[in-house]
């Protein structure tokens, strides 16, 4: 119980709030609940439209100056299994989704395992635009302004140990907030991995916004990888572990093909995939095809990871 | 009294899908990646014209309807329209006449090996669909030239279940239709056969 003893010389609350305050007060509860009344009639969707800006974000050298696609495109046409198999499913079935509370589990070969909460990651680390190029496996691309912040500032907090040579990403399992997780289309959780010198890279990033605001639900809210020289698969959504690991992690998609899907899905237009051709590319909203570059047109940056390696084996 | 025909009717109902795409490119309301979209929509009628031009005889034969006849030859002809514009859509707007690519896409790509198979054998089915045709070639020799429907419709249930990548829900209905619908013939032959000196 709290007792407060009070002093003879302190206010009286009466004191403290003029009368003509106090009903100014009352008028302002009324009205805000009938604002909150209102807000509970409008539809689902039209509530969780409203973007949310992100404030202090700075501009990066990486981002290329090509021209960002339109946000109705960028949010309109996504590959999200979890909502569905469909382009539009994402953003139709993703009303239930909940991006807070919102936590990621840091574990594995690291000194300081934990967790990472959403907040923490506005509140203690530096917002960035990158306006980064992102190519689709399926042979389309889009320019998308991402808000985010390097992975590597994130990952050397939790110290991994020597042991950690890869670091494997996992998304959240809830088929009331994934519809499409109520059927096994792919193995669920949605897992996806990095080598640690890929995830240290400079231009991996933790996104968490989009056109200055907090990602939308179908774009892997609240917080996703993007990778760019990599196939957009490899840049998974909705993130609830991070786990640095020893022995190469097995992705999804490699358990569900894998005579389709490697595990480094380096952007490259010499190896094709059964079904697509990886020479050209759509850019969304254009008409003509365009060469696809090497590495996503990121190899200045990020040849040098792979010189060793043979891509057509190791695709 | 002569009955009314429905033929019009029944060729504006086949038709709407084409409009409606046709409207939906103009409109923009086909989404962020219309020439998949145009493709992708103009490859599920083909294939629904596919199957439902099988299902005319099965039709007749479940249902006594003799009338249903009457359509077998439009909706193979659709088959053959939807087909016919969903393959210049590939050539023309997707890989914008780049034969290279086309190419190596139907040698490499048992999916489109297979698609492009089905179309060609179309053709002569499509050629051969005027009434004047069955009598220049003979209505046996027609309706064995004819029978290159199963295989055509084959092909295009596994065109479809080899270019997804995971989710097979969808072809799998199709293939489940097909199945539906040969599965009926093989069964009326092998009675058929069963009982050779009735009838």
């Amino acid at each position: 119980m709290l007792i407060k003893n009070t002093i003879a010389s302190d206010p009286k609350s009466f004191e403290i709030t003029t009368k003509s305050l106090y009903m100014d007060r009352r008028r302002f509860l009324q009205m805000s609940a009938g604002a909150i009344a209102g807000a509970a009639l409008m539809p689902w969707s039209v509530q969780a439209a409203l973007p949310k800006k992100i404030d202090g974000i700075i501009p990066s050298a990486f981002s290329t100056d090509e021209p960002t696609n339109k946000y109705d495109e960028v949010t309109s046409y996504n590959n999200f299994y979890e909502f569905g198999t469909g382009k539009s499913d994402p953003l139709d079935n993703s009303v239930n989704f909940k991006p807070r509370p919102w936590t990621i589990q840091v574990d594995g070969h690291c000194h300081k395992p934990g967790t990472l909460g959403i907040e923490d990651l506005f509140s203690q680390y530096q917002q960035e635009e990158r306006i980064y190029r992102m190519r689709c496996v399926e042979a389309w691309s889009m320019v998308i302004p991402w808000v985010g912040v390097e992975l590597a500032a994130i990952l050397k907090k939790f110290e991994p140990t020597s042991k950690a040579k890869y670091v494997e990403f996992t998304t959240l399992v809830d088929e009331k907030q994934f519809p499409g997780q109520k059927y096994p289309i792919i193995p669920w959780p949605y897992i996806e991995g990095l080598r640690l010198d890929e995830a240290m890279h400079p231009l991996t990033i933790l996104a968490t916004g989009i056109f200055g605001e907090e990602l939308p639900a179908q774009n892997g809210a609240p917080v996703r990888l993007v990778v760019p020289w990599k196939y957009g698969f490899k840049s998974i959504k909705s993130i609830v572990r991070i786990r640095f690991v020893e022995d190469q992690p097995t992705s999804t998609w490699m358990k569900q093909a894998p005579s389709e899907y490697g595990f480094y899905a380096n952007v490259n237009p010499g190896v094709d995939h059964p079904r697509w051709s990886q020479a050209k590319e759509r850019r969304i909203g254009e008409f003509f095809r365009q060469p696809t570059a090497m590495f996503n047109g990121y190899g200045e940056e990020v040849a040098s990871l792979y010189k060793e390696m043979d891509l057509r084996k190791f695709y | 009294m002569k009955k009314l025909s429905l033929k019009p009717v029944v060729f504006l109902v086949f038709f709407s899908p084409f409009l409606w795409l046709v409207y939906g490119v103009f409109a923009g309301k086909l989404g962020a990646n219309p020439i998949e979209y145009v493709l992708r929509d103009l490859g599920d009628w083909t294939l629904r014209f596919l199957l439902l031009g099988l299902a005319v005889s099965t039709t007749r034969r479940l249902t006594g309807w003799n009338g249903v006849m009457r359509y077998r030859r439009m909706i193979g002809l659709f088959a053959f329209f939807y087909g016919f514009l969903h393959l210049s859509v590939y050539i023309g707007v997707d890989h914008f006449f780049d034969w290279a690519t086309i190419w190596k896409d139907i040698v490499k790509r048992p999916y489109i090996t297979i698609g492009m198979a089905a179309f060609i054998f179309l053709i002569p089915l499509a050629v051969t669909s005027p009434k004047a045709m069955v009598r220049k070639i003979g209505p046996a020799r027609w309706k064995k030239l004819h029978q290159l429907v199963y295989v055509i419709a084959v092909f295009g249930v596994v065109h479809f279940f080899l270019l997804v990548k995971a989710d097979v829900r969808e072809p799998l209905l199709y293939m489940a239709v097909l199945i539906f619908l040969l599965g009926e013939r093989f069964y009326r032959n092998v009675s058929a056969f069963r009982r050779p000196y009735h009838s």
